[in-house]
Order: structure tokens, then C-alpha cells, then sequence
């Protein structure tokens, strides 16, 4: 039903009506919830440091690809994580790897997220056959194991920090669009967005206003935890040798350049292992405590 | 009178929370004989429910009950925990609320039946089994022997209400909690729910102690009454006591909310103004106060505490002003509306 | 119910179809010529056309991009997964010959998953707020967080290098890789030192699972805790025990027990990453490497296998889902 109203009354109505949401105070009380969960917090403490880590680090330490040290030499007071069979610095080469991880991580999951937003949207929004074909499509990638895809997709496109990116993010939307278009299908039917559009409020500005924000929270929470998720798949992508190329310091390919040598120098694998660790359990213990703090259900 | 079945003396439960401790129930006194019905009444967050769960101790640990809850001459609060499992069920049995949640989705009804049966009695499943159909029968479930197999979800509400009272009676307990049993239903089927506990708990000589937010209810089905408020009974006696010459001006007023069908059908109902206050922090002096167009300084309701006195022989209400309200009628349920402008000048 | 099944089907036929599409496309329009690629020995030397063309003719590539498709679909209708382009060994023999590996792995895991998952998240919600409560959550966040390259690596450090170099009793000494003798009894049981070597991919394919079963086991056992079903139970004068038992358990392994199930459909292609650290001969580690040669029948055939064991299970699972929990009514929808 459209009721007969003004433009102006609409807005006014829609501007009202918008308040039914989710509420500036129910941020700050997800915050002080957040704050209170000594896990979460410890992880964002490590995020925030492994964060100055990547951007400060890089210009504090040797040249990552410098062969000049001895080769596989244990830890020392010039190289404190070692050298590597090259002799290269590991610690430079960990510091490197780090920012390296964040970056496809982080770049990664942005696009992972705005392509599974956008294909939630239009599923979650016009329903009908364009809801069935995405969904149905979303199922066949669903039932492809995740790394046998991912393997797949880098071994035709060919090594490298871009071919990795477009993997992941080509890769890891699913959920983010399962999690966007239950969101959409279960605000649609909301009271206050029934009423806004039988206020005639634009379906763009629902969509921004009123949908968005409702489906704000999970998506966070996947965004946490998928940066996680990103930077263990690299790893486990440049460790089978179809990820980042060499020499390029990847945490993942320094393990597995490094495997054949773990009984005589365990430090090969500790530090870029205990980087990858730190790393992804940074952001799920901050994806776990945002889940928490926003009460965030089934994602 | 003979020696009560159960008599409560000095309830008190609170709960540990992140803001304090919340004193759900504040000294509560019951009493109840064998055989005979006690209604509780109070509007959600009287504690009323609270009461009723911890009995029997089935509140979650973060709940402190002191006080006596003196079954059969014996403190529940004091006896080993396999002494209360005895109780429960076997000699207390209890009804809850929505019947839908309160039975396990995964087990058939004659199961939970059964269940129930063999925790107390040295019997047989087979007999435990026909017990349940027994029982499904006497509550009036059709095909009860049909029924008995089926899950939660093949019931309607007052049906499952209905199995819940089955459960209730199979160990033939003297005492029956029934904690709203009929605020999840239909209002169709309520009046059966209750006309098959209340007709079956006389034929069984078993008591009842029920809890309601209802005081149509209440007439209709209770011997006693005793109206709870802010965690405090505030009167209790015979429904003819309570009901004729109510006590306090809360119980005058949830009578003044109820449609009447005797007498003036056209009488406006008149809600009680305000909301029952938080049990982080009760006002001070008598809990009702803040709502009370009776409540005056002289008589010290803003101050004092006020007593519970015995208006008559076993009715007993704690207002600082009941004795001089009752003489003018001005609580009376008859008076209801017609004096609600005399008592608007009253309180003046 | 039976129209369920037959729905289910379709779909997990659907997602077959798809699945083999999609790779299809991926290899076949995104990456180059395979026989190019073969001849040129993974493009060290530039290949002769000669022998391009003679390979492209042998695996199929000379007909139009549509007929390959085409027959490539009507021939894995049939059955046939066609020939590796490598070693010219058909698909079905290498799945055949690499299957029991990743199977037998994949169900010591979920077994491994379902008595600690299970077990410590039980332990977690009965102690709730204990000490024991904590270092099991922080266990199973920092279990979910270690690639498990890094989790092998710890392990083989553990038993591989340091038992032997602190003399610890035999048994705690393993080997690193491979499956040793392989000998099996029933198919599944490990016998002589097969134990040995299983044991640790095993524990090393679980980890992940087992941390999230852990705290899934927990949170559903909490949130049972507090159904009001579980009052009743009290009320019924049940002893602690049988509540717990019958009515809180029962009730909480249901969401667990499908988790499990969904664990081990994913578990026989997830073994990716465990079959390639510990060197072992199962579907996982084949893809890997067959994808890496771009040898495209070996990674459809065996994807469709894993995607298929997956589908079933999750099929499965939907109908024992139906038998644990008596509100579900499969089909009447």
C-alpha cells in the first residue's frame, strides 16, 4: 500500500522511523562489553602491535634479501631470529612477511566483503529467480572444498601477491553473502521498514538507512575473522608452492623453504610459525570478542 | 486448624547480579493446609514465581534463599540434597508455565511420564507405562494409549498443559505448584486447563498452591489468597475475606482492573497509575507508595515499614491505613469506581 | 520422506555438475594450454609444435572448447574420469589407489574430534568460570589459529627430534612421515607400526575441528542448561546425573553430532595441507600436486569424488538429524 504523502513528510517519517534501528548507544554498550573481555582485548592488543609492527618495522630492520650472512646460523646479536639458508636475516625477513600477510589479508577480505555484500544484497533484496541463481551458484562453490578451489584457481592464474589476492577474494564472500541476504530477508519484513516503504521512502535510501545498518554487525564480525582466515590460507598457499613467489618473504613460503632442515634448525620454522600463529590469532580473538560484544549469532 | 501442609516463614531469595544484589522476595509468610487451594497473586516481578521455584531450590546458584520452608514439620532448606530429589515430584510436584518449553522435545510424552514414575517408585516400566496412559485419561486427553507415544510437538497447548498435569499427578504428590500454568495458552482453553487441575486435585485430596497474575482465576478455583507485592505479601485470607473486605489498597485496586460480570457491567476499569518499582532499589517505607492514592506522611507510608496486622480472623494486610480506609469502604470492590472521586478528595 | 532424499540428490547432482563446470572453465579458458605447458616442461624450453600438437590430440584438445565440454561431462556420466595427461593412468585407478589413505585418516580424526571435542567442551560448561574452563577455551582459540604445517611441524619436532635426543620410551618416539607398513585390519584399524605413523596426521587433521567443537559442544551445553525442560527435569526429583545424561546431553549433542558428521565429508578434502606435510598417498596430496602439472582430469576426477563423499554426508546427516531431534519432519514441508 502506498500512503499519500509529501517528499518532505517522508523523509520526516523515515527520519523517525530510522531511530527504531540500532542505536548510537548500543555501540558504546558493545564497547564496553568489548573492553570488558580480556581475550578480545588482549587481541586487539596484539593486532594494534603487529599493525606498528608492519609499518614501522620494515625501516628498523636488515634487508630482507640480503644473502650476505652466514648460512643457517642460530640465533646471534646481529641476527636475533637467525639467518636462513641464504644467509638472509630472519627476523627482517618475519617483519617483512607480517606486513606482507597483512596486506593480502586486509586487501583481500575488502574485497571479499564487498563483492559478498553486493551478491547478499541483490539475492536478499529482489528475491525471485536472482536470489535462486546466486544462491544456487553460492552452493556449487560451497561444495568445492575451500583450498582444492583456491589451489585451482592460483595454479592457472600463476604465482604472486596478485594472483593470491583474487584467489581469496574470489574465494571467501560466500559467507559474507549467506550472512548479508538473511540479513536482508529478515529486516524486509521488520515493522519499521514495512512502514517506511509504505511511506514511499526511495528503496536505496531503506537499503542504506535502514537494511545496512542492521546487517552491519555480522558483517564485522566476518571481516575480523576473515582477515584471519585470509592470512592462514595464504600461508597454506605459499607453503604448497603455488602462492607468493620467491624470494618475496611470505611466512608460508619461508616454512616450506625450511621444511627439509627442521631437525637442525628449528628456528627456520619457529619465528615465521610463530608470526602466521600471532597473526590469525589476533584477529579471531577480536573477531570472537566483536561476536560477543555485538551478540552476534550464527556466523 | 490442624497443623499446615506447608508453611513458609521468612522467605527472603536474592540474586547476585553485575549491579548489585536484587532482593526478589523480601520475607515472605505462607501457609498452606492439606487439601485446600492457595492462590498467589502479584503483577510480573512480584516475585511471585521466584517464591514458587525456590521451595523446591530450583532457582539457578546465583540465587540466596534464607528463611523456612517447613514441609510436613521438616525445613526444605536444611535437608541433603537426596531428601529434596524425594520431594520433588513425589510429594511437591510442579506445573510451569508454558508447557511448550517445559517439556523435552526429544522424548515422548508417556516417556517423561514414565520418567517421572520410576524416580520415585519401585515399579516396573511396563506399569510405569500404564500409569502415564492412565493419567493422560484421567486428565482428558483422547486416545491416551495413541497419545502416550507421541513427541511435544504432535500437542496443542492445552493438551500439553493438560500432559504436564498428567506428569504432575503421576506420583501422587499431597502438593501441586502450579506457576501460571495457563498465561501460555489459549484464552479458549484456559478455563478447561484449570477446571481439570482444580477437579482433579479435589478428587486427589491434593493442595494446591497457584500461582497467577489473575484474579479472576483466583475466585473461581482458590480457598486462600495471598497478594504479593515488590517481593512482600501484602494480604492474605479467605478469597471472601480478601475479595469483600479487601485490605489494602493494591489488592483494591487490582480488583478495580478486573471486568465485572456481576452487578455494573458498564463500570470503567481503572488501572492501577505506574510501574511496580525496581528490586535493585525499593522505596523506602511501604513498597506500594509511589502508586498509593492513599499514601500519606502522618501515617508514615513514605517512612515506615508498614506491619502486617490481622483485620479479622485470619485475614490478615500490612498498610498503615487499612483499619481507617476499610471503616470509610473506600477498598471495598463494590464501592470500585463509584468512589474513586471520594477518594481522589481523601487523599487530599 | 522419501521425496527429501530424492530432492537432496538432485542437488548434491546439481552441485556436482557445477562443480565440474566451474573447474572446467577455470582450467580449460583461464589457463592456457595444458599440452604447451607439457611440452614445455613447465615452460623451461620453448616447446615444439610437433609435440604440442601430438599431446593436444591425445588429451582431447584439438576438438572446439563446447564438444570438450560435452564430452567430458558424458564421460564422467559414465563413470570415467578419463586418463592423467601425465602418467596417462586412468582417474579412477589413482582414486582407487589413493582413496583408503585420505578416508582412514579422515575418520581416526573425526574420531580424535569427537572424544576431545566433545569431552573437554562437556568438561568446560559442567566447570564453567573454572581454571580448567579457561585453558580450554584459550586451548581451542590458539588450536584454531596454527596453520597446520606449523602444528605438524611442532609435533615432529616434539616426537621426531627431541624424544630421541632426550630418550623417551619408544612408544612416544614416531616416525615423521608416510604410513609405514599400511597394514590395516577391516579397512580401518591400524596394525603393527601403522598405528605409529597414523597417529599424528591424524591429531595434526583434527586440531582445527576439535578446537571448534570444543567450544561448540560448550556453548550448546550451556545454553540446554538453561531450557526450561531441563527445570522440569529438576523439578521431577531426577537425580543430577540423570539430568545431566538424559536431558541436557541428549539435547545438546544434537547441533554437536551433525557437526561431526559435515567434519568428516570435509575432512577427506581437507586433508589437503596433512597429506602434503606428512608425505602421505591420499586423494589431498595428489590434488596438489596434479594441480600444480595442470593436470586437469586428475584434479576434476578426484574434486568430484571429495565433493561427492561431502554432499553425501551432509545428506546424511540431515537424516539422522531428523532421527535425533523428533521436531524435524523431513519432506512434509
Amino acid at each position: 500500500m502506498e500512503l499519500d504523502v509529501t517528499a518532505t513528510e517522508a523523509d520526516n517519517l523515515d527520519r523517525s522511523l530510522a531511530e527504531v534501528g540500532p542505536s548510537r548507544s548500543l555501540l558504546s554498550d558493545a564497547w564496553r562489553r568489548f573492553r570488558r573481555n580480556r581475550l578480545a582485548m588482549f587481541g586487539l592488543v596484539l593486532v594494534v602491535f603487529l599493525i606498528v609492527v608492519a609499518l614501522i618495522g620494515p625501516s628498523l630492520v636488515q634487508d630482507p634479501l640480503d644473502t650476505g650472512g652466514i648460512s643457517k646460523e642460530k640465533p646471534t646479536n646481529q641476527h636475533w631470529m637467525g639467518t636462513d639458508s641464504l644467509g638472509r636475516d630472519v627476523m627482517a625477513r618475519v617483519v617483512h612477511g607480517i606486513r606482507l600477510s597483512l596486506f593480502i589479508g586486509l586487501i583481500a577480505t575488502v574485497a571479499q566483503t564487498c563483492l559478498g555484500m553486493l551478491v547478499g544484497s541483490v539475492a536478499g533484496w529482489f528475491r525471485g529467480w536472482a536470489d535462486t541463481v546466486l544462491m544456487r551458484f553460492v552452493d556449487i562453490m560451497l561444495g568445492i572444498p575451500y583450498l582444492v578451489l583456491a589451489l585451482a584457481m592460483v595454479a592457472v592464474m600463476g604465482k604472486g601477491v596478485t594472483a593470491v589476492i583474487i584467489t581469496l577474494g574470489l574465494t571467501a564472500w560466500l559467507q559474507t553473502a549467506r550472512t548479508v541476504r538473511a540479513g536482508f530477508l529478515q529486516v524486509r519484513e521488520l515493522e519499521y521498514v514495512e512502514a517506511a516503504r509504505a511511506v514511499g521512502v526511495p528503496t536505496r535510501r531503506i537499503i542504506v538507512r535502514h537494511v545496512l545498518p542492521n546487517v552491519f554487525q555480522p558483517v564485522i564480525v566476518l571481516i575480523a575473522i576473515g582477515i584471519g582466515v585470509a592470512i592462514l590460507s595464504e600461508a597454506a598457499l605459499s607453503y604448497l608452492g603455488v602462492g607468493v613467489k620467491a624470494p618475496a618473504p611470505s611466512l608460508g613460503l619461508m616454512i616450506s623453504e625450511s621444511q627439509s632442515s627442521f631437525t637442525t634448525s628449528p628456528h627456520l620454522l619457529f619465528f615465521p610459525g610463530m608470526g602466521i600463529v600471532l597473526t590469525v590469532l589476533g584477529f579471531m580473538l577480536v573477531g570472537d570478542g566483536l561476536r560477543d560484544a555485538l551478540d552476534v549469532k550464527d556466523v | 486448624m490442624a497443623e499446615p501442609l506447608l508453611e513458609v516463614e521468612d522467605l527472603t531469595v536474592s540474586f547476585r547480579t553485575d549491579d548489585g544484589a536484587v532482593q526478589a522476595v523480601r520475607g515472605v509468610n505462607l501457609s498452606v493446609q492439606a487439601g485446600e487451594v492457595l492462590a498467589v497473586v502479584g503483577e510480573s516481578g512480584s516475585g511471585k514465581s521466584v517464591t514458587a521455584m525456590s521451595l523446591l531450590q530450583l532457582l539457578p546458584p546465583t540465587a540466596e534463599i534464607t528463611g523456612r520452608v517447613s514441609w510436613q514439620g521438616e525445613d526444605l532448606l536444611s535437608v541433603p540434597p537426596e531428601r529434596i530429589r524425594e520431594v520433588r515430584g513425589g510429594e511437591i510436584a510442579m506445573i510451569f508455565q508454558d508447557p511448550l518449553t517445559a517439556l523435552n522435545p526429544v522424548y515422548r510424552v508417556g516417556d517423561q511420564i514414565v520418567e517421572m514414575v520410576l524416580a520415585h517408585e519401585k515399579v516396573g516400566r511396563a506399569e510405569a507405562r500404564k500409569r502415564a496412559i492412565e493419567m493422560l485419561d484421567l486428565v482428558g486427553i483422547p486416545q491416551p494409549d495413541r497419545r502416550v507415544d507421541q513427541y511435544t510437538h504432535e500437542f496443542s497447548g492445552g493438551m500439553r498443559q493438560r500432559a504436564m498435569i498428567a506428569m504432575a499427578l503421576a506420583c501422587d504428590p499431597k502438593l501441586i505448584i502450579a506457576d501460571e500454568p495457563t498465561t501460555a495458552l489459549d484464552v479458549t482453553v484456559q478455563a478447561q486447563v484449570l477446571e481439570v487441575l482444580a477437579d482433579l486435585a479435589h478428587r486427589m485430596g491434593t493442595a494446591v498452591v497457584l500461582i497467577t497474575h489473575d484474579l479472576g482465576v483466583v475466585a473461581g478455583m482458590a480457598d486462600q489468597v495471598s497478594v504479593m507485592y515488590a517481593g512482600r505479601i501484602v494480604e492474605s485470607g479467605s478469597v471472601d475475606q480478601v475479595f469483600d473486605a479487601t485490605g489494602h489498597p493494591y489488592t483494591s485496586g487490582l480488583l478495580a482492573s478486573l471486568p465485572r460480570l456481576d452487578g455494573d457491567v458498564d463500570a470503567p476499569l481503572l488501572p492501577i497509575p505506574g510501574q511496580p518499582p525496581s528490586m535493585l532499589a525499593p522505596p523506602p517505607g511501604c513498597a506500594f507508595n509511589p502508586r498509593c492514592r492513599w499514601a500519606s506522611e502522618e501515617a508514615g507510608c513514605f517512612t515506615v515499614l508498614p506491619p502486617t496486622a490481622e483485620r479479622s480472623p485470619g485475614h490478615r494486610s500490612a498498610c498503615h491505613r487499612a483499619d481507617e480506609l476499610m471503616a470509610a469502604g473506600l477498598l471495598d470492590r463494590l464501592a470500585g469506581a463509584a468512589t474513586a472521586d471520594v477518594g481522589d478528595r481523601g487523599a487530599m | 520422506m522419501g521425496t527429501f532424499i530424492l530432492r537432496r540428490l538432485l542437488q548434491l547432482l546439481f552441485v556436482l555438475w557445477g562443480g565440474a563446470t566451474l573447474l572446467f572453465v577455470l582450467f580449460y579458458l583461464v589457463g592456457g594450454n595444458p599440452a604447451e605447458r607439457m611440452a614445455s616442461g613447465g615452460g623451461s624450453r620453448n616447446p615444439d609444435p610437433q609435440v604440442v600438437a601430438n599431446l593436444e590430440a591425445r588429451m582431447g584438445l584439438d576438438k572446439p572448447r563446447p564438444q570438450q565440454y560435452i564430452d567430458y561431462l558424458s564421460r564422467t556420466v559414465r563413470g570415467d574420469f578419463g586418463e592423467s595427461f601425465r602418467t596417462r593412468e586412468p582417474v579412477i585407478d589413482i582414486a582407487k589407489r589413493r582413496a583408503p589413505t585420505s578416508f582412514r585418516l579422515a575418520m581416526w580424526a573425526v574420531m580424535i574430534e569427537a572424544s576431545l571435542g566433545i569431552g573437554f567442551g562437556m568438561l568446560s560448561a559442567r566447570k564453567r568460570n573454572s581454571v580448567g574452563d579457561y585453558v580450554t577455551t584459550i586451548a581451542a582459540v590458539v588450536a584454531s589459529a596454527i596453520p597446520v604445517f606449523v602444528l605438524a611441524y611442532m609435533l615432529r619436532q616434539l616426537t621426531g627430534v627431541y624424544a630421541y635426543q632426550h630418550n623417551w620410551p619408544d612408544w612416544a618416539r614416531l616416525p615423521t612421515i608416510g604410513m609405514g607398513d599400511d597394514r590395516w585390519i577391516l579397512g580401518f584399524i591400524p596394525v603393527g607400526g601403522t598405528w605409529r605413523h597414523l597417529i599424528q596426521p591424524a591429531i595434526v587433521l583434527a586440531a582445527v575441528s576439535t578446537a571448534m567443537l570444543t567450544r561448540i559442544t560448550r556453548t550448546s551445553m550451556l545454553e540446554t542448561m538453561r531450557l526450561d525442560h531441563v527445570r522440569t527435569a529438576r523439578a521431577k526429583g531426577l537425580g543430577e546425573k540423570q539430568v545431566m545424561r538424559r536431558h541436557v546431553l541428549r539435547n545438546a549433542m544434537i547441533p554437536v553430532i551433525t557437526i561431526l558428521g559435515i567434519d568428516f565429508g570435509t575432512m577427506v578434502g581437507a586433508a589437503v595441507l596433512t597429506e602434503t606435510v606428512f608425505n602421505l598417498p591420499g586423494l589431498g596430496s595428489q590434488i596438489v600436486q596434479s594441480a600444480k602439472d595442470l593436470d586437469m582430469p586428475v584434479v576434476l576426477g578426484l574434486t568430484m569424488i571429495v565433493m561427492f563423499v561431502y554432499g553425501l554426508m551432509s545428506l546424511l546427516v540431515d537424516l539422522s538429524y531428523a532421527y535425533f531431534n523428533p521436531r524435524v519432519r523431513l519432506g512434509d514441508d
